[in-house]
């Protein structure tokens, strides 16, 4: 396998952890909720998931426990920044601290023990194309992570549900003067956010590479937030700056391998640089920025 | 016959504000009745009580007759009552047929089909796909008022729906519920401006500091024995200013342009104006046509770069920050106090220091408290703020009472250029007249004053000369004593340009 190959294979699964996490934060963050606890989340529920598959070989148990994880810790942050409106900021960054000591504690015995990841599932004919047939080989997740996305995009811009999240999240006030539950949609909101996340930790530790090392989600979590911001709030810029990011840290392992003569620690730091630098120049668009921000995220909302 | 909607001894509390006291209230079917009070008196309390935002502490609703209990306008709406809020109730960055789908349902092709007849009807034109933030003020209130209509509401709320008006569209809102009354329906009109209530309503409850203090035919009554019941006295006389000598220029914008990169914002275009030593000049307008950035730009919070375009005191500042201008003898009042006027969370002593710092309020780059605290209590005994004292928090303060700070913060600088922005929004009666007059006494002592104000009739009684803004640009100067409300009215809606 060549170094395009190793790419074109790779990209999509190195994505799927930081996508994952990106859209349920979309989801939070469009209702007017910022959950900075991401990387806390995403470790709870790799370490969960990777402890029931390690316990009870069974991926689907996994996935599920490690989104019932992730859903119950964001309900706590839920609790403070709803239910007694605290800093949103304060309160996502205790909730990550809290979540990376969780997965530190209930993984320990689990440490460095490795389980068999999810085979990889060909699409009929596509698979086939020269050149680009690689791309069409993933394992199933990935193809429910894309099937998710277009969900995702779907009901932010096209249902009523997505209306209502919107609403709530460019003006809670008149979102209340309507008659809309503010609180309630914004505490399904970090529920739902906060099982992305698990889910999202839990294909990181269960089958992009299944085995349980402490710290191993390794900065993703902060990457999908920015991901978030730097897609300005924007499905497909989104999905294009996981993909992206996806692709620069494969191309890194590339290079490493064909020993390009740069410090492999200048080469790690590639991907983030590169990731924030293409994604600060698309949001770079005052214009774009002001239309799309979040006009109540952050504050929190009292009556 | 059994009025549609009654209230009886709804009353409301608020921490330790009594809102509502025990209204009674009943409204007949096909009637348009209205809520008179001035601000504060209790009117959006009781609207909230009706549309199921709030709920009573005591009282009973009763609706056709028979009692029931709003606990969410979702529990309002299914019964028929449609409201439109002053402040709307619509998210700008949805399209008008996607607010409206947030409560009516129905697919957005049908919806947008059903807007279009329903503004043919009533004209109510709006285009169904544009988005909200593009819109005008008075194309939001129709898209509120649709918004009602689409759920066949047999009682319709207007929360003061002519503020935000020009005149001419004031006459085409009558019209529109006018139309909609001949065909069955109440409607609830709240507001303060006793002519409107005058020349539209057929019943009047009045309300004064949470209670009822009056149910009259409002075309029978005089304007002054309903400003009697509103607010408990006869309504102070107009002011009037006799025009005097002016002075040097004090402020001058000579072409000044401003290209707005912010997509909810407005540019400006080609704005030049002078004024003099010794005069009010107004600035006219519908809010959104500019106001917030010519505000910001006079007041140094947009630096244009350009020196020559603005002048101050005859120099051009147009490249200075807001701490130079004020050094050389300008004061900001602006329209949002919470933030901008002051900050909410600081002592209103703290507050003062903002932009009293030059007032011997600080030595050695130490806030001296003693001369802050002697400072603050002279402006809030000087201007008859009702607060518990100096440490005071501003955000606690009511919106009239804060603006009273503020003003009088801004006018114990004795400054020669003074900006207001919205001076009474907000604020009861009483202390309205009193603000309006310390802005004609400081002109009398030789202060030039640009008043940037929605309230025409506000203008019209303190103003020497008014300019209208409409779309980011000034019309000419109209000295307001050779001056009509229509011909202003027709700068407002952008007819006075051309000849229309």
């Amino acid at each position: 396998m060549n170094g395009f190959d190793f790419i074109l294979a790779g990209t999509l699964a190195a994505a799927t952890p930081m996508l994952l996490a990106a859209l349920g934060e979309l989801v939070v963050e469009r209702s007017g909720v910022l959950n900075l606890g991401l990387e806390g989340l995403m470790a709870v529920g790799a370490a969960l998931a990777f402890i029931t598959v390690y316990s009870y070989d069974s991926h689907a148990m996994g996935f599920a426990v490690a989104a019932f994880g992730g859903a119950a810790l964001s309900m706590v942050f839920a609790a403070v920044v709803l239910g007694f409106a605290a800093n949103q900021v304060a309160a996502g960054l205790a909730i990550g601290v809290l979540g990376l000591g969780l997965s530190s504690l209930i993984g320990k015995k689990f440490e460095s023990l490795t389980i068999t990841g999810l085979p990889k599932l060909s699409l009929p004919l596509l698979s086939d194309l020269p050149f680009v047939g690689p791309l069409f080989t993933q394992d199933i997740v990935v193809w429910l992570t894309a099937l998710l996305a277009v969900a995702i995009w779907g009901v932010l811009n096209h249902s009523k549900l997505g209306l209502i999240i919107r609403a709530v999240g460019e003006n809670p006030h008149a979102a209340r003067a309507i008659g809309f539950p503010v609180l309630r949609v914004r505490c399904a909101a970090i529920g739902f956010g906060g099982a992305m996340a698990g889910v999202a930790g839990a294909y990181a530790a269960t089958v992009y590479t299944p085995l349980w090392a402490d710290g191993m989600i390794a900065g993703r979590g902060w990457i999908a937030l920015a991901l978030v911001v730097f897609g300005t709030w924007q499905t497909g810029r989104v999905v294009f700056g996981a993909l992206l990011f996806g692709a620069l840290s494969l191309g890194e392992l590339a290079a490493q391998a064909a020993g390009i003569g740069l410090p492999s620690q200048v080469l790690a730091s590639i991907p983030y640089a590169v990731t924030i630098l293409m994604l600060a120049v698309i949001s770079s668009n005052r214009r774009r920025m002001r239309l799309n921000t979040i006009a109540s995220l952050g504050q929190p909302f009292e009556r | 016959m059994t009025p549609l909607l009654s209230l009886q001894g709804a009353s409301k509390r608020y921490g330790g504000v009594q809102a509502n006291a025990g209204i009674d209230l009943n409204v007949d079917s096909g009637s348009i009745h209205a809520i008179l009070g001035e601000n504060g008196a209790g009117k959006s309390t009781l609207m909230k009580l009706i549309y199921g935002v709030e709920t009573p502490d005591e009282g009973e609703i009763l609706w056709k007759g028979a009692p029931v209990r709003l606990t969410s306008p979702a529990d309002a709406r299914r019964l028929g009552i449609g409201m439109v809020f002053q402040h709307f109730s619509l998210f700008e960055t949805l399209s008008v047929v996607q607010n409206i789908a947030l409560i009516v349902p129905g697919t957005q092709a049908d919806l947008s089909r059903r807007i279009r007849a329903l503004g043919d009807e009533f004209g109510l034109a709006v285009d169904p796909a544009a988005m909200v933030h593009s819109l005008s003020v008075g194309e939001r209130q129709r898209v509120e008022i649709i918004r009602c209509l689409l759920l066949n509401p047999e009682l319709l709320i207007l929360d003061e729906p002519t503020s935000v008006l020009p005149p001419q569209s004031v006459a085409r809102l009558f019209d529109t519920l006018r139309a909609l009354q001949a065909k069955g329906m109440s409607i609830l009109f709240i507001s303060h401006k006793l002519e409107e209530i005058k020349e539209l309503c057929d019943t009047a409850t009045i309300l004064r500091a949470g209670r009822v203090t009056g149910r009259v035919d409002p075309a029978a009554h005089s304007a002054k024995e309903l400003a009697t019941l509103m607010i408990g006295r006869p309504m102070p006389p107009p002011l009037h200013p006799t025009p005097h000598g002016v002075g040097e220029a004090r402020l001058e914008l000579v072409g000044l342009d401003f290209a707005n990169d912010d997509p909810f914002g407005v540019s400006l275009a080609d704005l030049s104006l002078t004024l003099r030593a010794g005069e009010i000049v107004g600035i006219a307008g519908i809010s959104g046509n500019g106001q917030q950035e010519l505000a910001a730009l006079v007041s140094g919070e947009i630096v244009p770069g350009n020196a020559d375009c603005i002048r101050m005191m005859g120099r051009p500042v147009g490249d200075l920050g807001a701490a130079a201008r004020r050094q050389m003898g300008f004061a900001f009042v602006p329209e949002d106090r919470l933030g901008r006027g002051a900050v909410p969370e600081m002592s209103l002593s703290d507050n003062a220091l903002l932009t009293a710092h030059g007032r011997g309020l600080v030595t050695r780059g130490f806030i001296s408290r003693e001369a802050e605290r002697a400072y603050t209590t002279a402006c809030i005994a000087r201007f008859d703020v009702r607060t518990i004292g100096p440490d005071a928090e501003a955000g606690a303060l009511s919106g009239g009472n804060l603006q009273k700070f503020i003003m009088g913060r801004e006018i114990m600088l004795n400054p020669k250029l003074l900006l207001v922005a919205q001076p009474t929004w907000g604020v009861d009666i009483g202390a309205a007249v009193d603000i309006r007059q310390r802005l004609v006494q400081m002109r009398n002592e030789g202060a030039a004053i640009l008043v940037i104000s929605e309230e025409i009739e506000e203008l019209f009684e303190i103003c020497d000369r008014l300019h209208v803004l409409h779309q980011g640009r000034l019309s000419p100067s109209l000295t307001t004593q050779a001056t009509t409300v229509e011909q202003v009215g027709a700068y407002m809606i952008g007819a006075g340009d051309h000849s229309a």
